[in-house]
């Protein structure tokens, strides 16, 4: 099932990429820095206010964590894409490494860099689904089925957004080309800070799904890494590419790990995702549903 | 225009069609190119003249027709073959090597010429360093004869539009090509750059022999420097023979005029 | 003397294209050599060498190889360490399966191996470019990382995973002190650094940067994009590979895989926008800077902390320069995408005016 957070990480980055052409490598570190908000603040708020309900404080904290998330994404706007317009991809995309870096170490500074728990109360028991369907059902987390709901939910209200108002079409502008948005009158800054507090928030859904599980610790900042596959199969360009991609992806490590893993020494799943995009870039480099890149002379 | 002497057919181009998607770009198009002559294509936006030097230097490959260079058949030759074989080029917008300088940019025209392998170049031993004299001597004085010679060392992202049309000249010309093809070298000028780019023309023909396929909006030079001209009109060939013929040919008139299509 | 090449007349082109035009840069380079090689040896302890210059100076000459791929051929590359990992692990190889192999032929012969790899991981880049082919760089570098940790053939069966090897030697000098492991990198780095000049300055390095800054137009000249871009990454795999036996032999001794890893990738990428790209002395500027920060910080950082009463406790220091690099990479694509070789520039070409700057 870590398909499914795959596909909520790639998720992000397709976001970004669409809306700003900036393959953005921070994605990873924005996971890391949402959870250890969210993490820090559900522990912190209880102890300021002295309250005991689990769940106000977990919506406290989100809703803090969210507003963070916001700061961050008007930070990065500020700071440095504003002076990065219209610069070619390598270059926007060694910034994201450096903005990567520094949120891995702010995030750490404030947050500090121990493992910590996320606990939203969702249940951790597994059940049997679909036994009336066919003989024995399957057995699914309950957790995982929740996760792969919010994570469902997420994408539909994002493609509404895209789709419907006037943002999101603005949004699609931008993606086009800069230069032309920005001649019929779309603010450029503003839109990239939305695109990014749309990441952030993606980016927080993920940190909160992924360390209510396995706990928050700086290896998250690496799923970004592990994602990255993903967005190659499904293609740069497509929502339901980056839903599918993780799940091929997260069913493709495990298959091969059991399969593959025992004749070659174990430990495949790390290039295997790595291996299956780069197939994809030599015979087709828009992946599974993106859009055909041309090249003019 | 003394000394020089129209010679055989050097390149031939029988019914080439070039379609992308369903977008037909050039349509059953054929005419040849002189040696030693100044052949251009004219033809309103849109009228496929880029498509078609995109074909002769095979950036492009047409769906049909055929391409005879020299008496040799080529059916899909690719851009490095048709550096190879002695076609230059030069761009409508500019292409020139921008983290480069001048003289490094005119160099690289030159990169076909040189054989010293890599072992010698880390080395600059030998034949490299005996290579890099030569073909700087050579490109000296090319540099002399567009007269660059102040820029040599600049950087060309920094020099002016005029000055980089130069530059790309130049570099086509360092090597030494049978045909120089040039996509608009007068596009965006002023007069005076425009005399000049056309002296320059008008001199490369004249000393070095150099037959030279020109894209061109501008009517009046066209017509002053051509000796036989093309004319291109959604795909299709219009006209075809000196400027006087091409002048009087009313098809030309309608398209340029835009009277009853 | 002014610091000027007014008055200086070239009178042939050989004197024109020499790597250092004006005689004032060529004697201060000279003398910085010389300075190298006799000088530094009687001045620093083993601390120095061991801490600093020795890293510093393979790291060098990894960032060249990046240097050469990324600043002058345009081609993005996050597989830097595979590269360095393939030649540690293959010159160790060499050296213990052949019996009598000289040290020096095996680190030698572990970079022609990263060069045949490297140009294997090269071929994605005539299909794609720019992210893709980051992508593609990095499929390298989790593969590597994996087999040289998971096929106990290139550790010799190591139990532990890691690999050691002994002291080397180069005819008869035995290579142990800090100060020899220095001089020995210094040597080294000091051919390559010159190789790589004159690739760059021929006919080669024009065709990187032809590709780089123009591929149609570089085909259309007669520059064939396969070649171009393969032998870029043959060559910088090859400098990669060699920096990466050296890290193996002479910097750490014994290893494993993680001293290869996607951070070293990374660390190499960063010294070259630092430092600078497309300039042979922007790699020093990198990996002097990527080798002296972190030093500095430790030293600094509980100073400027006790001042105003803080602890700074180490994972602090780390953090912060996670932040600093950072910000300093940003900084570096927005301000001089050049890097400090190009500020370094800049500045002796104010020099060269100075007093009067018009």
């Amino acid at each position: 099932m870590s398909g499914m957070l795959y596909s909520l990480v790639a998720l992000g980055f397709v976001l970004i990429f669409k809306a700003s052409g900036v393959f953005n490598f921070a994605q990873g570190a924005m996971v890391l820095f949402a959870a250890l908000a969210m993490a820090r603040f559900s522990e912190w708020i209880p102890d300021w206010l002295g309250m005991e309900n689990l769940f106000v404080a977990n919506l406290l904290a989100f809703a803090v964590s969210v507003v963070i998330m916001f700061v961050v994404a008007w930070l990065i706007e500020r700071l440095a894409l504003r002076y990065l317009v219209n610069q070619d991809g390598a270059t926007l995309l060694m910034a994201t490494l450096g903005i990567a870096y520094v949120l891995d170490g702010i995030g750490q500074t404030i947050f500090g860099s121990d493992i910590y728990k996320i606990d939203v109360g969702m249940p951790k028991e597994p059940v049997m689904m679909l036994e009336s369907v066919f003989e024995g059902g399957i057995l699914i987390n309950k957790e995982d089925f929740i996760a792969a709901l919010i994570a469902a939910l997420l994408v539909i209200s994002l493609s509404i957004f895209f789709q419907k108002t006037a943002t999101g079409r603005a949004l699609r502008a931008v993606a086009d080309d800069h230069q032309a948005a920005q001649s019929i009158g779309i603010p450029l800054d503003r839109i990239w800070v939305i695109v990014w507090c749309v990441a952030g928030i993606t980016a927080l859904v993920a940190g909160i799904i992924w360390g209510s599980k396995l706990g928050v610790q700086f290896s998250l900042s690496t799923i970004a890494l592990r994602a990255l596959p993903v967005v190659i199969l499904g293609g740069l360009t497509s929502v339901p590419g980056a839903i599918i991609g993780g799940l091929i992806i997260g069913v493709g490590e495990k298959l091969s790990e059991v399969f593959l893993g025992p004749y070659v020494g174990g430990g495949i799943e790390i290039w295997f995702a790595y291996m299956l995009a780069l197939v994809f870039l030599l015979f087709r480099p828009q992946g599974l549903f993106g859009e055909k890149i041309i090249d003019r002379v | 225009m003394s000394g020089r002497k129209i010679g055989e057919v050097i390149l031939d181009l029988k019914n080439i069609s070039l379609s992308f998607g369903g977008v037909k770009a050039l349509q059953d198009i054929s005419f040849n190119v002189l040696e030693h002559e100044i052949r251009a294509i004219i033809g309103p936006n849109g009228a496929g003249k880029s498509s078609m030097l995109n074909v002769i230097n095979g950036v492009y490959t047409p769906q049909q027709g055929e391409i005879i260079f020299r008496g040799q058949h080529h059916a899909n030759m690719d851009s490095y073959g048709a550096a190879k074989a002695g076609l230059a080029r030069t761009f409508q917008n500019i292409a020139l090597f921008k983290g480069m300088s001048v003289l490094d940019n005119i160099m690289t025209g030159r990169n076909l010429k040189m054989k010293a392998n890599m072992l010698q170049q880390a080395f600059w031993f030998g034949p490299a360093q005996r290579e890099e004299l030569e073909h700087r001597a050579k490109v000296e004085e090319i540099i002399d004869f567009l007269e660059i010679q102040h820029i040599r060392k600049t950087p060309v992202g920094r020099l002016p539009y005029g000055l980089q049309k130069r530059v790309d000249l130049a570099r086509a010309l360092a090597m030494e090509p049978q045909i120089l093809l040039l996509d608009e070298p007068m596009a965006g000028m002023n007069v005076e750059e425009k005399q000049d780019m056309c002296r320059f023309i008008l001199d490369v023909n004249d000393q070095f022999g150099t037959t030279v396929v020109l894209i061109e909006h501008d009517m009046g030079v066209v017509m002053d420097i051509s000796d036989r001209v093309v004319v291109l009109d959604y795909g299709k060939k219009i006209g075809d023979g000196t400027p006087d013929e091409v002048r009087a040919n009313p098809d030309v008139i309608s398209a340029y005029l835009g009277a009853s299509h | 003397m002014f610091y000027r090449e007014n008055g200086q007349f070239k009178t042939s082109y050989k004197a024109d294209q020499q790597v250092f035009a004006i005689p004032q840069d060529r004697w201060a380079i000279l003398a910085l050599v010389v300075f190298a090689f006799v000088g530094v040896p009687m001045l620093v302890d083993e601390y120095m060498f061991r801490a600093i210059l020795v890293p510093f100076l393979i790291l060098s000459l990894a960032a060249l190889g990046v240097n050469i791929l990324v600043g002058y051929c345009g081609q993005i590359t996050l597989g830097a360490g595979a590269s360095m990992a393939v030649g540690a692990y293959a010159a160790y190889n060499f050296m213990i399966r052949i019996d009598g192999m000289p040290a020096l032929a095996s680190i030698l012969l572990g970079g022609l191996m990263a060069a045949a790899v490297g140009i294997v991981f090269g071929v994605p880049s005539l299909r794609v470019r720019g992210l893709y082919l980051a992508v593609a760089t990095l499929a390298a570098q989790f593969f590597c990382d994996w087999a040289f940790l998971r096929i106990r053939w290139f550790t010799n069966d190591s139990s532990s995973g890691s690999v050691s090897v002994p002291d080397i030697s180069l005819f008869g000098w035995t290579i142990n002190s800090p100060t020899d492991k220095y001089l020995f990198c210094l040597g080294i780095l000091v051919v390559f650094s010159l190789m790589a000049k004159n690739l760059v300055r021929g006919n080669m390095g024009r065709q990187w940067m032809a590709i780089r800054d123009m591929d149609v137009a570089a085909t259309v000249i007669g520059i064939r994009p396969m070649y171009s871009k393969l032998t870029a990454f043959a060559v910088s795999s090859f400098y990669l590979g060699v920096a990466g036996a050296l890290w193996g032999f002479v910097n750490l001794g014994s290893w494993e895989p993680a001293a290869f890893s996607i951070d070293r990738s990374l660390q190499l990428l960063f010294m070259v926008i630092i430092g600078g790209m497309g300039a042979i002395s922007g790699s020093f500027f990198g990996a002097a800077f990527i080798v002296i920060l972190p030093i500095f910080l430790n030293q600094m950082l509980p100073l400027v902390g006790s001042l105003f009463g803080l602890e700074v406790s180490i994972a602090l220091v780390s953090h912060v320069e996670f932040i600093i690099f950072g910000s300093l990479i940003v900084f570096f694509l927005i301000v001089e995408p050049h890097g400090i070789a190009r500020l370094w520039a800049t500045g002796r070409e104010k020099l060269r005016l100075w007093p009067f700057p018009h």
